[in-house]
């Protein structure tokens, strides 16, 4: 599913959509049981993003021709 | 008394230079006036005189000293020079060769930050238009800023904690020193250029404005400018302001105030999450009642009594069903997103054109009334079938009163 490469902020902005759209209530029904499908689908998915979270933190460096090199960051606690 | 002895202007003029290179009170003399007449030769050498109410003299500072001028001299500008008095043999002209020249009354450094704002202002380099949007949810932070020091680690700690989704890459430059405007600007030429990140936030803890100064160089504002990749600037405590925050995207008061600004709370965001869950199960809901209404009428509608009869029954199902799914959204998602999958099916089922689907057809003649009997028809007659997915011209052949069950009538398509 497209879905799945969906970042963050475009799952919450799809969400927002989806649930603005089920508000407005103009959509057949069909379409509407599709949008509470997908968002209750993105629901889950952020709040798992979230739970799952755990922040990496690393040193950027340039090596000699500017390439970036990642390290760990020294005395980092 | 007159002494006959003639001497050449040379000897003269170096006579006095002689004199006065002697007083020790000229050859390293501070001297405050008013700059007029200044001017920059292509040479690098400034020439200049320094007035008062009552004279003026001539001046001169070398490009050497001149190029380590922070500020730039303007006429009418009170300041204080240091250099010596000597003369000039040439044009037997003495004038004051200036080592340094400092504004009066205020720090040079005040007044180098006064002139570059002044003129990155009127360059447009502040302009709001041009200040790019924060991403709503940064997915990689770059810090370009020391990697030792408190303001990273709090930097660090409070991303941490408010934002753990997003990755942070520290790129270690020097904030201070001569080396460090160049340094700024490079890693943020090279954060751009590599696309490291999506949101940079550069900047240092707390000094003398000696110690910030690296973030009031125009090389830094400059390539914070160009950054195609929002900044945050992070210099220093709250009441310190300096040219990085006019030209930054968003300007945080503090290193940690930045970290604030650079990323939502993640606590925040699961409240929104719960709220869109909320309104989204609201929605669904009022929209299930209607489409439940619309089934009411169409069941209502004689036309299709008979392939209703098939599913009167189910009403029932359906009704338990919504009203299980009215108490399971309250509870938890999951189970209201499967809850709602089922009714959806059930709805599926009961539409008419599914009924349709199942092979069931619904004849009416030229009137466009419904057919109910064989006696409604002649020979000859035309119909027209409803199936599910269009309808069928048919002409009746011999209506015929059947005894079976299917009371089937015969037709020729």
């Amino acid at each position: 599913m497209a879905e799945k490469k969906l970042t963050f902020e475009q799952s919450m902005a799809r969400l927002e959509e989806i649930v603005s759209l089920l508000e407005r209530g103009e959509a057949p029904l069909e379409d509407a049981l599709a949008l509470f499908e997908e968002g209750t689908g993105l629901m889950k998915k952020c709040s798992a993003m979230l739970d799952k979270a755990e922040q990496k933190v690393l040193k950027l460096t340039a090596a000699p021709d500017g390439t970036p090199e990642a390290s760990a960051l020294d005395g980092e606690g | 008394m007159r002494n006959d002895t003639v001497y050449s202007v040379t000897q003269v003029n170096q006579h006095i230079k002689d004199l006065l290179d002697s007083d020790g009170a000229l050859s390293g003399v501070l001297v405050r006036g008013e700059l007029s007449n200044y001017k920059m030769y292509p040479s690098g050498h400034h020439y200049f005189s320094m007035k008062d109410e009552g004279g003026a003299i001539r001046c001169v500072m070398f490009r050497r000293e001149a190029s380590a001028l922070r500020f730039r001299p303007e006429n009418g500008m009170k300041v204080v020079a240091f250099g010596r008095v000597t003369v000039f043999p040439r044009d037997g002209q003495y004038q004051l060769y200036v080592n340094e020249l400092t504004p009066d009354g205020v720090g040079d450094l005040h007044v180098a930050f006064e002139q570059l704002k002044a003129k990155l202002f009127a360059q447009g380099l502040f302009d709001q238009g041009h200040k790019k949007p924060i991403p709503r949810f940064p997915l990689r932070i770059a810090l370009v800023t020391s990697p030792a020091g408190a303001a990273v680690r709090d930097m660090l700690r409070i991303l941490s904690a408010r934002w753990p989704m997003a990755e942070v890459a520290v790129v270690p430059v020097r904030v201070q020193g001569a080396e460090a405007p160049e340094e700024i600007a490079a890693a943020l030429g090279w954060v751009n250029r590599n696309r490291l990140a999506d949101l940079i936030i550069t900047g240092r803890g707390g000094g003398s404005m000696e110690d910030l100064w690296a973030f009031n160089e125009e090389i830094v504002a400059r390539a914070i400018y160009a950054s195609r990749i929002p900044v945050i600037s992070a210099v220093g405590h709250e009441p310190d302001v300096t040219i990085a925050d006019f030209v930054a995207d968003l300007r945080a008061a503090t290193p940690s105030n930045a970290a604030e600004l650079a990323v939502p709370d993640r606590n925040d965001v699961y409240g929104r999450l719960s709220q869109l869950s909320v309104r989204m199960g609201q929605a669904a809901s009022r929209r299930l009642n209607e489409a439940r209404g619309k089934l009411e009428r169409l069941s209502g509608s004689r036309a299709l009594q008979d392939p209703m009869n098939v599913i009167q029954d189910r009403r029932v199902l359906l009704d338990y069903q919504r009203a299980r799914l009215a108490d399971r959204l309250e509870r938890t998602l999951g189970r209201e997103r499967q809850q709602f999958a089922r009714l959806a099916a059930a709805l599926d089922a009961m539409s008419p054109l599914k009924v349709l689907a199942r092979g069931y057809a619904i004849p009416r003649d030229s009137t466009g009334a419904v057919v109910r009997s064989v006696k409604s028809v002649s020979p000859g007659d035309r119909l027209e079938l409803r199936v599910s997915d269009g309808s069928i011209d048919v002409t009746v052949n011999a209506p015929e009163r059947s005894t079976d069950r299917n009371g089937r009538k015969k037709i020729d398509l």
